[in-house]
């Protein structure tokens, strides 16, 4: 699904942010990204999302190169795919409604084909009673709720999550964490990023893609 | 926690929450149907409102002097190019009054004239008393005589012919076709025809400019919501028609204020020279410009150049937009 070739990430003139970076990921697998703050995390997330071109190596994703693709492919890829953000990157113009049904909206699908779909993911994640709210007025933990659904409102393929349960107390993260394993088991290749043990530890069978020394280490 | 299902009625796509402006947003919705995701109202759209009513007006205020003046000069043209002047100079020896009879007959038998009309003393009289005030005695003075020819609707007379049965008849006399002023007439029109052209490109290219300005501020203000787009599977042809949709709205409210002030402007000045007509001053304008009424034609050019001004505020701003997202990932 992901397969990354000896891939190296370079700001600028800057040294190497990642280097010699090969990994796979499997179809319906579940994997915690770690490591320490400023480890570049966030930079393989946002190179898998396309959201950066790699200085070298290959990215191939759903079996496409991705350097070969053009905007329009790109676009149709990225609807494959979930991204929850570290800071949520919500529309502030836009209601927690309108935010979670932003991919299917910009998709051209009719609000009548949707609107029984986002309701019920806007009750799952404990957002029933806010579908009119601006982000403005929500707390972090419920802005991050309704991030997530907006990931997974489009049952993506593979969902990329940066620090999805950093603004949640304990409880919500762990019911949190059953609805991405839910969700790996629907058939979706799930990886989180994060630097928090304890959610790793709550699901011991995922691979844990280790990030030092900007060189990626493995542990199935 | 299900009620909520049944109780809450999404927004998106509905028009429940629509603001003030929203017959504009309507229009646009209707021309680019889905849901605005960019945010209507801000400070840098409503400069841009007054920014493109100004350049309407301006727009407008030229395309409706252009078809003022084309009319009033198509009008001189027709009434000059059919009317000719036979001016019968004093001379020694010859008795005026016997030689513009003369010219009137030579003229009146020539073919394709229809009309001969001899201006008489107390008519020409009549002609200078502005300058040379009331109660002249032209016996006085060696002033010519005029004989007004008017020829016949779609004739073409010989006038060499007539120059020479004059000349060899009526030796002081002078047959003026008024050519000259036909040709100045036609000159004029065309320069300001011209003109016209001119500040209206220049208008158009300026605005073209500011609502370029405008969507890349607009696209720098909205970037977040441009990297949202894209990372939910957005094209850029979807995020190039929401900046459209948005300046669309704006070029449609900039125009109709803009389109609007200039009618005003037109039916003000009208009404102002209506109340000026009686005095000489006015009467002059009014005989170049007529009544000073744009027509059917005038308002006509006016709504055209109202819409295709937000239509161009759409078109140029996407474009901008088009060029800007080439450069993202």
């Amino acid at each position: 699904m992901v397969r990354f070739e000896n891939v190296g990430l370079r700001y600028g003139m800057g040294p190497e942010t990642l280097q010699d970076i090969t990994f796979t990921i499997e179809p319906q697998s579940f994997q915690f990204l770690t490591g320490p703050s400023g480890a570049g995390k966030t930079s393989l997330l946002r190179l898998m999302m396309m959201a950066l071109a790699p200085t070298r190596g290959f990215i191939t994703l759903f079996g496409r190169e991705t350097s070969s693709l053009t905007k329009d492919e790109i676009s149709a890829m990225r609807r494959r795919i979930g991204v929850v953000f570290q800071e949520f990157r919500l529309l502030d113009h836009l209601t927690t409604y309108e935010n979670i049904a932003l991919p299917l909206l910009v998709q051209g699908r009719e609000e009548a084909t949707y609107r029984a779909e986002v309701m019920e993911l806007l009750q799952w994640v404990g957002l029933g009673d806010h579908a009119h709210s601006f982000p403005a007025v929500m707390s972090g933990g419920e802005k991050q709720r309704a991030a997530i659904a907006r990931a997974l409102i489009v049952q993506p393929d593979l969902l990329l999550a940066d620090e999805p349960t950093g603004n949640v107390d304990p409880a919500l993260a762990r019911r949190l964490l059953r609805l991405f394993v839910e969700l790996n088991k629907s058939g979706t290749s799930i990886v989180i990023a994060t630097h928090d043990l304890g959610l790793m530890d709550q699901f011991e069978s995922a691979k844990r893609l280790v990030l030092a020394d900007s060189h990626l280490y493995i542990y199935d | 926690m299900t009620e909520g299902v049944d109780t809450h009625t999404p927004r998106v796509a509905s028009t429940e929450a629509e603001p003030a402006g929203g017959l504009f947003q309507r229009l646009a919705g209707w021309m680019f149907p889905g849901r605005n995701l960019i945010p209507a109202e801000s400070i840098a759209g409503r400069a841009l409102v007054t920014v493109i009513a100004i350049m309407t007006f301006l727009a407008a205020l030229t395309a409706g002097s252009a078809v003022l003046i084309y009319g009033a000069s198509q009008e001189w043209s027709s009434l000059v190019a059919r009317e000719m002047t036979i001016q019968i100079k004093p001379a020694l020896g010859r008795d005026l009054e016997k030689d513009t009879k003369l010219a009137v007959d030579i003229a009146r038998a020539h073919p394709g004239i229809a009309e001969v009309s001899a201006y008489s003393e107390k008519q020409s009289a009549q002609l200078l008393e502005p300058w040379l005030g009331p109660d002249l005695d032209l016996k006085e003075l060696p002033v010519p005589r005029l004989v007004v020819i008017k020829q016949g609707e779609g004739e073409t007379p010989d006038l060499a012919a007539l120059r020479q049965k004059l000349a060899k008849a009526v030796p002081n006399a002078i047959l003026d076709n008024h050519r000259l002023w036909v040709e100045r007439l036609t000159t004029m029109a065309r320069a300001l025809f011209v003109a016209a052209l001119v500040v209206l490109l220049l208008v158009l290219v300026s605005m073209v400019l500011a609502v370029s300005f405008a969507t890349r501020g607009a696209m720098a203000g909205n970037r977040e919501i441009i990297d949202v787009l894209h990372f939910v599977g957005a094209e850029d042809r979807y995020i190039a028609r929401e900046f459209q949709r948005h300046f669309l709205i704006l070029g449609l409210q900039g125009g109709l204020a803009g389109g609007l002030a200039a009618v005003f402007a037109f039916a003000i000045v009208g009404q102002l020279l209506s109340a000026w007509v009686a005095s000489p001053g006015g009467e002059q304008v009014a005989s170049l410009f007529g009544t000073f009424s744009l027509g059917w034609g005038g308002y006509l050019a006016i709504a055209v150049i109202s819409l295709a001004m937000a239509i161009l505020t759409a078109l140029a701003s996407r474009m901008a937009v088009a060029r800007r997202l080439s450069g993202l990932m």
